[in-house]
């Protein structure tokens, strides 16, 4: 059987659970890293304090590539500000863009994103733009060199699921790029319904951080990314309109 | 001088290297910006701090 790899900039991982690592103790880290089986985390780049002995990095399993975002950006400007910093840590290329000047609903300016996204891509970043699933909105993204698209079901840390579902399936459908969905999915099985639509990867953070038991909420979200995929993969059986047809034989049973 | 943002006066020259040393950051933690320019890791030595200079000194913090 041929192997099913996520690649993403020309990088290739097995797993499509993308873990983001806000909200929860440094502690956890491992552990949810470990039972999600992700190979890929989120990370923000905020001022270091003095006192700071602790450090994120730390505690993420070796091998594990980190994905900076730019949270906190307001504009194009700030993003590839904050990218360019997160690089000089050196931790990679990776960089996941949001700009986000709304505080109410913390819904992602397309336009910014687009604008950041061309000037990282020509600095040789790895982009993953994230973004309100919008067609010509991603057609631009892909043009202005992103590596995948990452179109929100959800605002950020609302737990709502895939809200935007109908929009997300047509980027799916139209854009060739790895779709992965990010922000707003709270529960397995909606990481499981994404991941059936066709999305190529699923972004988790705050459902697993507000979970009573994150190490456990995580592997359960690997075990739904998995069937999901897997699912999607066999190709889901059709749906009918109306009635029933029946899974058993129709011939009458006893009866001639 | 002004590091993250908070008033930080300098009274004697000292390289960015020492600076970062002295104040207790991770070197290799950490990025730095001087008057919103990035100094690589391996410049820290050469850079002689001014008491008008704006630092930003940045690590990894969780985010989704």
């Amino acid at each position: 059987m041929k192997q099913d790899k996520l690649v993403i900039g020309g990088h290739e991982f097995d797993s499509r659970f993308i873990l983001g690592s806000g909200k929860y103790s440094l502690d956890l880290i491992n552990a949810a890293v470990q039972n999600a089986g992700a190979q890929i985390i989120t990370l923000a780049l905020r001022r270091t304090n003095t006192g700071d002995t602790a450090n994120i990095l730390d505690y993420i399993p070796e091998g594990v590539t980190l994905l900076p975002n730019t949270s906190g950006a307001r504009n194009a400007e700030e993003a590839v500000r904050i990218a360019r910093l997160a690089r000089e840590v050196g931790c990679g290329d990776f960089v996941k863009i949001e700009v986000i000047h709304d505080s109410k609903y913390l819904l992602p300016d397309n336009y910014e994103t687009i604008k950041a996204t061309e000037i990282l891509a020509k600095e040789g970043f790895v982009v993953m733009p994230y973004m309100y699933p919008d067609l010509n909105a991603a057609r631009d993204l892909v043009n202005a060199g992103a590596a995948s698209i990452m179109p929100l079901g959800a605002p950020i840390g609302s737990n709502k699921g895939i809200c935007t579902k109908d929009f997300i399936q047509i980027l799916i459908d139209e854009i060739d790029l790895p779709i992965i969905v990010d922000a707003g999915i709270g529960k397995p099985s909606q990481a499981c319904e994404a991941m059936e639509m066709g999305a190529a990867a699923v972004m988790a953070n705050t459902a697993i951080a507000t979970a009573g038991d994150i190490p456990a909420m995580a592997e359960a979200f690997k075990k739904a990314i998995e069937a999901g995929r897997s699912a999607y993969l066999a190709g889901l059986g059709r749906v009918i309109e109306k009635g029933g047809s029946a899974s058993s034989p129709l011939t009458g049973f006893l009866k001639d | 001088m002004k590091v993250n943002g908070e008033a930080k006066p300098l009274k004697t020259e000292i390289s960015l290297l020492d600076f970062l040393i002295k104040e207790g950051y991770q070197i290799s933690r950490i990025a730095v910006e001087r008057n919103g320019r990035i100094i690589s890791n391996g410049e820290y030595a050469n850079v002689i701090l001014s008491d008008a200079d704006t630092l930003e000194v940045v690590s990894f913090v969780g985010g989704g």
